[in-house]
């Protein structure tokens, strides 16, 4: 291991229509904080397009370097397009840490990455820890109902942390840093794979990780005709709709309202969860809300055990009951 | 064709939260009386995909393997008993405290003992560490392309064509195999076993390989060779006391939470 003053953090920047996410921002929050400790630099390597615009932006969120790839290839993540360059990247920057945001591209990008790289991983962290040179990963296990801390015997350490575990540092135009352009060098024969569709999702309300409100549904909805009753709900609070994994596999809504270990992980500052058990494959998509409110017919519901505030009753004849009021309230 | 699923054995995942107990001086999720050992769920569906395969391709031959201790056994059996033509497990005390890597390892040994493999299924994670590391581990250990988080499986002329799930939809990959593929649960929910095929099962041939068998020294695999360091395991303390809301009517509930979420500032 190289010594803590020239200690550095890699974060892998993702972009929507030209922006940087939220989560790459709280990466670069993590990341500042962990290098500060030891005097050491922020790099964040930025695939695809957008460019100074977007490199501008990681160096006011916190990042000392921007290594810029450009090529109509990297656009959108292709694995076979994204992994060689990435560990080329992460070489020659012989950085001591990897984060990455835990989503469909974090969680398929970090393992490959890892092998390539001859080192390990821990996926969907909660909280990433440095002390005396040495970084600790907490995350999440056994369906959400244990935690493991773990630590690498090889460098650099590599992490997909979860969205919400941190905060992003606020845009501050002051800041200073460089940006390299690095040639992607993209070797046609290296991709192996072909992608010849991709389908998105409508997306017709306001994207779950960006919601202050949240109202999810469960099992407990009994069809997928209780979300119309969310959705009621949910406009009237200013807020999204999600689900706990079974509406999903049941066709009851659209699998990328799935909020949970293998869905998506928010942070809203409300979480109205109805009809839903609570099991910890659930909550570790959701544990991070503020305030968590319940609503199920089952008083014994694990649920409860990690809600502010229960009600027990049907939700088809509480939830009016419950918009009315909140109309009347904000009328 | 020739497929190779990977599947571990985990404790039923379905069991309720309260039920776990972990021992944090052992650092491992202790044994709860009555908790039955599975098929990781994931895998099961890997198992599934395979077979559908088989169905629209008479003649592949379908290997489910496990690495694990000799329990192991039963996940392997559930395989056969599910349709899968033979089984192979790895078991050898050196193989103990495996972490995503030396599994990788060891797989990939196994699966080059096999020999001309052209697809290999593994579920997205596995139900206890649900690392969601091993499957990208054997690709790129093998050298051969990997496509996460498959809901649908098919192979043609040399070419499997997989759907995979991505945050906001999904996106379909082609690759030329040998490919590793790993499901995800929008594959569908797993056949359960027919009397006829859980007899059958019993006959079909297991194998069982140790280090030495792969060509491995016992320095490279289990905890010996792993490249993480399990330091420490607990359950999360909640120090939350949830407020049930009162009241006669679903419409007093109502104002009595509403009244309490403006108090908060949060509506």
């Amino acid at each position: 291991m190289r010594g803590a003053d020239s200690l550095c953090v890699l974060v892998v920047a993702e972009t929507l229509q030209g922006k940087t996410t939220s989560p790459t921002c709280e990466l670069l929050g993590l990341a500042r904080c962990l290098a500060d400790q030891a005097g050491g630099t922020v790099v964040a390597a930025l695939l695809g397009s957008g460019g100074d615009a977007v490199a501008q932006e990681l160096i006011t969120r916190g990042a000392d370097k921007v290594l810029v790839a450009e090529h109509a290839l990297l656009g959108e993540y292709h694995a076979d397009a994204w992994v060689p360059l990435i560990a080329r990247i992460c070489r020659q920057a012989a950085c001591d840490a990897i984060l990455l945001s835990h989503n469909a591209v974090g969680a398929d990008l970090a393992p490959r990455l890892a092998f390539r790289l001859g080192t390990a991983v821990a996926t969907g962290c909660v909280e990433v820890a440095l002390s005396a040179g040495r970084f600790t990963l907490t995350r999440p296990c056994y369906g959400g109902n244990a935690r493991e801390v773990v630590a690498f015997k090889t460098t650099p350490a590599i992490a997909t942390v979860r969205p919400g575990c941190y905060d992003a540092l606020a845009a501050d135009a002051s800041r200073s840093g460089t940006v390299e352009q690095v040639p992607p060098e993209l070797d046609a024969t290296a991709i192996r794979t072909r992608i010849v569709a991709r389908k998105r999702d409508a997306a017709d309300g306001m994207r779950l990780e960006d919601a202050k409100v949240i109202v999810a549904g469960g099992r407990g909805l009994n069809g997928a005709d209780g979300f119309g009753v969310l959705a009621e709900l949910a406009r009237a609070l200013g807020g999204a709709v999600g689900a706990s994994r079974v509406p999903c596999d049941l066709g009851w809504c659209p699998r990328s309202w799935q909020i949970g270990l293998t869905g998506r992980t928010v942070t809203p500052e409300l979480y109205i969860a109805v009809g839903i058990s609570g099991a910890g494959h659930h909550m570790a998509g959701c544990g991070n809300a503020r305030t968590i409110v319940a609503i199920n017919t089952d008083p014994e519901a694990a649920i409860f055990r990690e809600a502010r505030y229960g009600v027990v009753g049907d939700f088809q004849q509480f939830i009016p009951a419950f918009v009315s009021e909140v109309q009347r309230l904000s009328g | 064709m020739r497929i190779v699923v990977c599947v571990k054995q985990v404790p039923n995942p379905e069991i309720a939260a309260s039920q776990y107990r972990v021992d944090e001086q052992a650092r491992t999720v202790a044994p709860v009386a009555g908790v039955q050992l599975v098929m990781s769920p994931f895998d099961e569906q890997a198992v599934e995909a395979a077979l559908r395969i088989r169905d629209a391709q008479p003649g592949t031959t379908i290997t489910v393997m496990s690495l694990g201790a000799e329990s192991a056994r039963n996940v392997i059996k559930h395989g056969l008993a599910m349709g899968a033509d033979e089984g192979v497990l790895l078991a050898d005390p050196a193989f103990a405290g495996s972490d995503g890597y030396t599994t990788a390892l060891t797989l990939t040994a196994a699966i080059k003992k096999i020999g001309n493999v052209d697809l290999v299924l593994t579920g997205r994670q596995a139900a206890d560490w649900d690392g969601g590391v091993v499957g990208a581990g054997i690709g790129e250990l093998l050298g051969v392309p990997v496509v996460t988080f498959a809901k649908e499986v098919s192979v043609e002329a040399g070419v499997a064509r997989v759907e995979r799930v991505l945050d906001d939809g999904s996106e379909i990959v082609e690759a030329p195999l040998p490919v590793v593929v790993t499901v995800s649960n929008e594959l569908g929910t797993p056949r359960v076993p027919s009397l006829r095929e859980t007899m059958r099962a019993a006959r079909k041939p297991v194998a069982a390989w140790s280090a030495s068998d792969l060509g491995l020294a016992a320095a490279a695999v289990g905890a010996a060779g792993a490249r993480r360091v399990l330091e420490r395991m607990f359950i999360p303390v909640k120090q939350n006391r949830c407020e049930f809301i009162a009241g006669n009517s679903p419409a007093e509930q109502a104002v009595g939470l509403a009244q309490r979420l403006r108090e908060a500032k949060l509506i």
